[in-house]
């Protein structure tokens, strides 16, 4: 398959896959897109990051970094709590084949196997929990040297 | 001087910070985030110290430093966030002087009785289907076509049983379980009728819609600002619809031995 196929087909379903979990938690109406677009570009991001091979934890850090900002400058934007961007952009990141993984090597009976799947869970969804931490630390570090260079500016002005 | 306010007011404003409150967290919103609201919504009604203890399973909030106190019990927690949305935007009208504390008792009154958009099931279950579908293509790394319309079919159903199971007992486990046996019986017997598609991708994609990675996310967020104990409680619901979800599929997988 032709890599410009292969981009186009990871856009298009990570926005149909964010905005159709969007359908099923009842977002309000008029966030409904721009939920698909930053479900896109943290999925772009990750993918990306995975074919550099920078690793599974790097990858998914990355991704949710960019939801954390993308989240803050859409609510911003539409004037309504972050939240509402979040939950529908994580879902493409969310470790769905380890925890399948490890439920499967359960009833076979393979416990080391389940004990693998379960590790990976643990690291990927702490590396998503972090990345959106880090992005919620920096954007309010850049809004407070805005503020206090506007204060600043006008001292001088005035 | 303005006059100290009276009781029916302090009861008015109890039971429109904790209805709030209580509609948030069934909402599924951040604890930070509840506790906000009531705050912002007792504040810009004139109470100066507003006390407020926000658990996932209950609100507790006292006002007039001590005199009124209340709580109230949070038995359901799904994700619907027009609920976040619009109490957010209400407590914001009511902070800048728009809406009267009357008006918002009203709108959140009218809220907890079912007073809200939503969308309609079948499009709710179409979203789901296409969730499934998709994620099934983009989490496996080879794009097999094969099991693209089976993940939609076997997640649609899924979703909807899992959506009507919940009106019949209000134990959410039950309807997890309850849903994952029907995904797995229809997954292994359509492999049973088309033999070269695999089980265990049709099963990944159609799972989507229920897993608890999402609330694992958000219970770990929590944690990290600091709110311990509600993201314990919601590790441990996470941890509960996992082993529900696992049990239904392994159950059947284990009798028809696929």
């Amino acid at each position: 398959m032709p890599f410009w196929l292969e981009i186009v087909i990871n856009v298009a379903f990570a926005y149909l896959a964010s905005a159709g979990f969007a359908l099923t938690i009842n977002v309000p109406r008029r966030v409904l897109n721009l939920a698909g677009i930053s479900g896109i570009i943290s999925w772009i991001i990750y993918w990306l990051a995975m074919r550099a091979s920078m690793g599974r934890l790097l990858s998914n850090l990355l991704g949710s970094f960019a939801i954390g900002i993308l989240g803050i400058v859409f609510a911003r934007m539409k004037k309504c709590p972050a939240t509402v961007f979040y939950i529908p952009a994580i879902v493409p990141l969310v470790p769905g084949v380890p925890a399948y993984q490890a439920v499967r090597e359960l009833t076979s009976g393979n416990l080391r196997g389940a004990n693998d799947a379960v590790l990976r869970v643990i690291i990927v969804t702490g590396s998503i929990a972090l990345g959106m931490l880090l992005s919620n630390m920096c954007v309010e570090i850049f809004f407070r040297i805005k503020k206090f260079y506007k204060r600043h500016s006008e001292k001088y002005n005035n | 001087m303005n006059a100290r306010p009276g009781e029916l007011f302090y009861q008015d404003l109890l039971e429109t910070c904790l209805t709030a409150g209580e509609l948030m967290i069934e909402g599924g919103s951040e604890m930070y985030r509840v506790e906000d609201t009531m705050v912002r919504i007792a504040k810009s009604a004139g109470e100066p110290d507003p006390r407020v203890f926000v658990v996932p399973t209950g609100v507790f909030m006292s006002l007039d430093h001590g005199n009124y106190c209340q709580s109230t019990l949070v038995h359901e927690r799904n994700i619907n966030l027009e609920l976040v949305d619009r109490i957010n935007s209400l407590s914001r009208a009511f902070a800048d002087k728009k809406i009267s504390l009357q008006e918002v008792k009203n709108e959140v009154t009218k809220m907890a009785k079912g007073g809200y958009p939503t969308f309609p099931i079948w499009l709710q279950t179409i979203g789901a289907a296409i969730l499934s579908a998709t994620l099934m293509v983009l989490f496996m790394n080879n794009y097999d076509w094969i099991d693209f319309p089976a993940a939609a079919v076997v997640g649609a159903i899924g979703f909807l049983s899992f959506y009507y199971f919940k009106r019949f007992t209000n134990v959410r486990f039950l309807a997890e379980l309850v849903a994952a046996l029907i995904m797995t019986v229809i997954a292994a017997s359509l492999v049973r009728l088309f033999p070269q598609m695999i089980i265990d991708h049709i099963l990944t994609g159609a799972l989507m819609p229920l897993v608890p990675g999402l609330a694992l996310t958000n219970a770990l967020r929590d944690l990290f600002k600091g709110d311990i104990l509600s993201g314990m409680v919601k590790i441990c619901e996470a941890l509960l619809t996992a082993f529900a979800l696992g049990g239904g599929v392994g159950i059947v997988l284990k009798f028809l031995g696929a």
